[in-house]
């Protein structure tokens, strides 16, 4: 095989083993936190302005930098919302005073 | 910045993304997790701004700013019971989001980097970006209707019709025939054809699906965003993109298989949707006898209990009792009476719904268990208080095969020496079944609003 392979395929693979480590990783949260973990989830899938930045940046506006900029304000308030909602929940799960224990 | 460097930037950015993750597997590192998964984002932003293909900024910080500030300002002032329906308004941006760029990618092209030879969208990325669009389409229409559902907007209840399943697998197939047509030429009416009825498909899959089973539905949307995100990651070769996909979509598919091993149904069962809501109720069900107690009662057998296991539902959510609730815990624990709490898993309206509105109000997260940690203790248990749910302790699970819940995993109470339910009248849960828990010997119905008969037995106590 002189070809060089597609970089398609090296996309595939870490793509399916990204899979792999989300399954594994997400298993071991614990139930209780499944809220937070929709929550946050919800805030790193739109990590999906990487590729709105580059749409709302040209030298000149035209119709993809205006798909751009809203794009890129409909992830914002994914990003900041979502990162803020789950800190905002975690807050809460923290042990209480008088409870079993001390925190840790 | 180099593109090495870049790469390099981006490969630290998913590494804090998994291990923002994998904090949540305990309270006590989730926090930290968080943080982590901020600044993930934070380089990943930083990192493509640096860019030599973005030369213009004003757009972008605008939109950051906006953006930024009303996803702020909508994470702090959100009550905690309306969880369920941000986070499916927060998955239907994502969604829109993934559209956005796909069409932004396909009017400019050469920004991305991804035209061919010939001068036009090369076909690997023609496929990719049709897929992850009609993903994101499906994503954003369908958390529309699941958000409109979870907000009251429109009823709860299944919208079924006649030819429904055919009408779905009709638009289905006309939307592929576009979408090869998009693949095969790069047609732009062809990509806004696809658009077009995915978002219609997103809302005609979803209406038929029953108010109880958001739980799924939120969970599935979940999975949709990430998918959605790692098919516009193909399109823009963006690794990072890949990654945080997969990992979400996994995330939101593992979720979804939880709760639906939490009512024992397939998911095929859950998303082909009319369950509940219109089923015939037993006719019997409005002679029999039930035992009917006020706040006072409860407060006298209560405070003599030594070990009381409280089963909250989706009707302390919707009563906001979980401050009441939380008082009344307290008072019992001064009493010496020992107090835990009984979560099914897909008690609520989403995943961990529950835990959540307990940590807001306070209480500690060690005396709350899972189902299968707790169930063993209810025959231990002096009292279990059923508070706004109904289905996920309902005996009928067990016992009769027939019935929509037949298998389902549900809260023993019924071991209990005393039940006691506060409910605000008999009617059926979310299956549209009687409940036989209602009506046994040692069960006490308390009918009230929770919030109400909450404070009340606080102040007989």
């Amino acid at each position: 095989m002189e070809a060089a392979v597609d970089p398609l395929f090296f996309r595939l693979t870490i793509f399916v083993l990204a899979i792999f480590v989300g399954y594994h990783v997400v298993w071991a949260v614990t139930p209780a936190l499944h809220t937070p973990l929709m929550s946050v989830t919800n805030a790193i899938s739109s990590v999906i302005i990487v590729g709105a930045l580059i749409a709302a940046g040209p030298a000149g506006m035209d119709l993809s930098g205006v798909l751009g900029f809203i794009a890129v304000t409909l992830a914002a308030i994914n990003i900041f919302g979502g990162f803020a909602v789950t800190q905002r929940m975690l807050e809460m799960f923290r042990r209480k005073d008088g409870a079993r224990g001390q925190d840790p | 910045m180099t593109a090495d460097l870049a790469a390099l930037a981006y490969l630290v950015a998913a590494v804090c993304f998994i291990l923002a993750l994998k904090g949540l597997s305990a309270p006590g590192s989730s926090r930290r997790g968080n943080l982590v998964g901020m600044i993930g984002m934070v380089i990943a932003v930083a990192v493509t701004i640096a860019d030599p293909s973005v030369m213009s900024y004003w757009w972008i910080v605008a939109g950051l700013v906006i953006g930024g500030g009303i996803g702020t300002a909508i994470a702090f002032n959100i009550r905690m019971t309306a969880m369920p329906q941000l986070v499916a308004a927060f998955h239907s941006l994502v969604g829109l989001a993934a559209v956005l760029v796909a069409a932004a990618a396909l009017y400019s092209p050469q920004a991305y980097g991804i035209v061919g030879a010939d001068g036009a969208i090369r076909l690997d990325s023609r496929i990719e970006m049709i897929l992850g669009m009609a993903i994101g389409a499906i994503t954003f229409s369908g958390s529309v209707v699941a958000f409109a559902k979870l907000q009251g907007l429109v009823s709860g209840a299944p919208m079924v019709f006649r030819g429904q399943h055919l009408l779905n697998l009709l638009i289905g197939v006309v939307m592929a025939a576009a979408g090869v047509w998009f693949a095969a030429d790069g047609n732009t009416d062809a990509f806004w054809i696809v658009a077009a009825l995915a978002f219609l498909i997103g809302v005609t899959l979803i209406v038929p699906i029953g108010g109880a089973d958001m739980p799924v539905v939120v969970s599935m949307l979940n999975s949709y965003s990430g998918w959605a995100a790692a098919g516009i990651g193909f399109t823009l070769e963006n690794e990072l993109l890949i990654i945080t996909g997969a990992l979400v979509g996994s995330s939101g598919a593992i979720l979804s298989y939880i709760m639906c091993k939490g009512m024992n149904r397939s998911f095929f069962n859950v998303i082909l949707g009319g369950f509940g809501g219109a089923g015939p109720v037993d006719t019997a069900a409005g002679q029999r006898k039930v035992n009917q107690g006020s706040a006072d009662d409860a407060a006298f057998i209560l405070q003599n209990a030594r070990k009381a296991i409280i089963i909250p539902g989706y009707g302390m959510a919707v009563a906001q009792a979980q401050h009441a609730l939380r008082d009344l815990a307290d008072k019992l624990k001064d009493n010496g009476v020992e107090v835990a709490y009984a979560i099914h898993p897909v008690a609520g309206r989403m995943p961990g719904h529950m835990n959540v509105l307990l940590a807001e109000a306070n209480i500690p997260y060690d005396e709350v268990f899972e189902l299968e940690e707790i169930n063993s203790q209810f025959a231990t248990a002096d009292v279990a208080f059923v508070i706004g749910a109904n289905d996920v302790c309902n005996p009928l699970a067990k016992t009769d095969p027939s019935c929509p819940i037949a298998g389902m995993p549900v809260l023993n109470a019924e071991n209990a020496a005393a039940v006691m339910v506060v409910k605000r009248s008999l009617s059926p849960g979310y299956a549209g079944i009687d409940n036989p828990l209602f009506y046994r010997d040692n069960t006490m119905m308390l009918f009230a609003d929770a919030r109400k008969m909450v404070e009340d037995i606080v102040k007989g106590l």
